[in-house]
């Protein structure tokens, strides 16, 4: 769904990344913009996790172009990324159970205050959990309290704060990996209207997702990979459950809807 | 303003001071148990001895019962922060004593200041678990073989160091009174009063300000509750050894040392990614917290609190000798910790759980001295306490799981 006088947000072209015999990425393209949800999609081993590592920063791609908000930009690494404001959710959450939501949420990032001046300062408890409440309220999500431990919440609670965590600090693009792998049906549909929600704060959002209803439900637009390679970039208002699969698959249908709209 | 949306489902304490029990009563059953088992088992232990030899409580025995605990329980608060981190250190015995018996030939032998000596023994303890701290980063050997490893070796450094001396006394009364002398009355009750003020205004403070930024308190029930608590607990301990000789200096260590670390641990960045560290390394890791500095300051600070505790046992002993720091001195600081209430896991716990387990074990050993049993019945017994602690430790995690708290 390309959207003619906008630049993307996040815009690769040309990644290519090889890990020893296996051309895991060849010439892929992909973009985000604005308040828009992208599914990536594809069979195991297609290239998906590949992608997003690349993204994140984590993999250093052999070739190709990363541009962020139309400018050019090089990657070396995962806090270039975060420095953009490209954020990525994996699939272990990675949350301290043993610590509450507001410990969560500012895990690393703590706020302080002085209690003798320039000597020491201690944990400023009240306007973390002020922001958690505000944060948290703004994303609906639901919680028993900021103050409950993250191992008394449930799967889709616990998605929910991670990704909360994810956003809270000035992000535009975030990744999201498997988010609803292992979740219940209400718990599911906890987590797909967060993703709504963050599409209609302006964010750029990028799910993988094995699960096709989902998919469909959330997203805009899907891209699907096949063996390293984008075989499609779908609207999902134009494209059927079928010619996703197809081109999952590799079946060839002579669909129009492929890469028609690239 | 006040709250997130409520999970309609959640069940929430009702109001007032029956509601406050009933809520404790729910958290103890799902395996929310904290400290329970600890103070119901030292009001047992107090009850048993007791009524077997009235000389248990008596101000003389319980002064002498704090004064037994002080190293046991300075060494505990090191372990419990190394537990916190989800690590072991298993040569904070050997360093407790090779620390002390540096402190005391400097100070004997050479003549170097009680003070400079004491502070050179906990220099060097710092150093040696700095080393150790960072032979775990750097290498990745597990914490359990490094600081085996330092079981061993500093032990033979303590020999090392003794020389075929054996045993060297302690007479500078810089050293010998820190665990020798005691707060004349008035001192005791002006340090007790100050106390109880810092911890009145510290919890208004707190309330003002959460009242002011609209957010939840707890219930007066439970506040009322901690205050009773804190403040009887400090005016009760003041009265009984002021009863006897008066507070003891050493125990004002002791405490003076659990309080600041509790703080440490709760109130500051530091501990917060302790407690990260130890609920999961690699989600700190990713959140950018330095793992591998905070592994080796918490290993610095273990050997340091265990030379600490070294210096004070030399002090009591009045000298140090070969066995400085071998025999249960590792075990029971372990085991307090354990007692106390910090799981082996990693991530759950606080800091005063050392004192409390050092209050258990020292009162199983002296009640049992009292009635003068045989050292076989004593192990024997400390260790049936150990184990039942540790089952509860395991049994509530499965009633946190089962509740899904765990």
């Amino acid at each position: 769904m390309a959207q003619p006088g906008r630049a993307p947000l996040l815009e690769l072209r040309g990644i290519r990344k090889r890990f020893g015999a296996v051309q895991a990425l060849y010439d892929v393209d992909f973009e985000v913009y604005a308040g828009e949800v992208v599914g990536l999609v594809g069979d195991n081993g297609a290239g998906k996790s590949s992608l997003i590592k690349a993204i994140a920063g984590i993999y250093a791609t052999d070739s190709g172009e990363f541009r962020f908000e139309g400018r050019q930009v090089t990657i070396g690494g995962p806090n270039d990324t975060a420095r953009l404001g490209i954020s990525t959710v994996y699939q272990d959450l990675a949350l301290c159970d043993n610590l509450d939501v507001v410990a969560n949420l500012f895990l690393g990032r703590e706020e302080a205050r002085p209690l003798v001046p320039g000597v020491v300062e201690e944990l400023d408890e009240v306007a973390m959990e002020q922001r958690a409440v505000e944060v948290l309220r703004d994303l609906a999500v639901r919680i028993p309290s900021v103050r409950t431990p993250i191992a008394a919440l449930s799967g889709g609670q616990r998605q929910s704060v991670a990704v909360a965590r994810s956003v809270m600090w000035n992000s535009k693009v975030v990744l999201l990996d498997e988010p609803t792998a292992a979740l219940g049906v209400a718990q599911t549909r906890q987590v797909l209207d967060l993703i709504k929600r963050l599409r209609g704060q302006g964010l750029g959002v990028v799910v993988i997702s094995h699960n096709l209803a989902d998919v469909f439900e959330v997203c805009d637009r899907i891209v699907v990979l096949r063996l390293g390679r984008r075989a499609g970039n779908f609207d999902v208002r134009g494209a059927s459950r079928e010619q996703i699969v197809a081109a999952i698959t590799g079946a060839e249908f002579g669909t129009p809807g492929r890469e028609g709209t690239a | 303003m006040t709250s997130v949306a409520r999970d309609p489902r959640l069940i929430a304490d009702r109001p007032g001071v029956a509601g406050t029990l009933e809520g404790f009563w729910r958290r103890v059953s799902q395996g929310e148990i904290g400290s329970l088992p600890v103070v119901v088992g030292l009001l047992l232990i107090a009850i048993v001895f007791q009524s077997l030899n009235p000389n248990f409580l008596t101000p003389r025995n319980l002064t002498n019962l704090v004064l037994q605990i002080a190293a046991m329980g300075t060494i505990s608060v090191g372990v419990v922060l190394v537990l916190l981190l989800g690590e072991i250190d298993l040569s904070i015995g050997a360093v407790s004593g090779l620390c002390a018996a540096v402190m005391t030939v400097l100070n004997v032998k050479t003549g170097l200041p009680g003070a400079l000596a004491v502070g050179a023994g906990l220099l060097l303890g710092a150093g040696i678990g700095g080393l150790q701290g960072v032979w775990v980063t750097r290498f990745r050997v597990p914490s359990f073989v490094v600081t085996l490893a330092g079981l061993l070796g500093w032990q033979g450094v303590l020999l090392y160091v003794l020389g075929d001396t054996g045993t060297v006394n302690l007479t500078d009364p810089a050293i010998t009174n820190l665990a020798g002398i005691f707060l004349g009355r008035g001192l005791g009750w002006l340090i007790g009063t100050v106390a109880i003020a810092v911890f009145l205004a510290s919890l208004a403070r707190r309330h003002r300000r959460r009242v002011a930024a609209g957010l939840a308190v707890g219930t007066r029930g439970g506040l009322v509750g901690r205050i009773v608590v804190v403040v009887g607990g400090i005016l009760v301990a003041i009265a009984i050894l002021d009863a006897d000789r008066g507070v003891p200096l050493a125990v004002l260590i002791l405490l003076g040392l659990v309080v600041f670390f509790d703080y440490v641990t709760k109130r500051t960045r530091f501990g917060r990614h302790v407690f990260a560290v130890g609920g999961n390394a690699e989600a700190a890791r990713r959140a950018g917290i330095g793992v591998d500095r905070v592994r080796v300051a918490v290993f610095t600070l273990s050997a340091t609190l265990a030379a600490c505790g070294g210096i004070l046992a030399a002090s009591r002993l009045l000298a140090v000798n070969q066995s400085s720091g071998s025999g249960d001195v590792l075990l029971n600081a372990i085991a307090a910790a354990v007692i106390g209430g910090t799981s082996l896991f990693g991530g759950r716990g606080t800091i005063w759980s050392a004192l409390l387990g050092a209050l258990v074990i020292g009162s199983i050993s002296n009640g049992m001295d009292l009635l003068a049993l045989a050292s076989s019945v004593k192990f024997m017994i400390t260790g049936g306490v150990l184990l039942a602690a540790v089952t509860i430790d395991a049994v509530s995690r499965r009633g946190r799981q089962a509740a899904g708290r765990a």
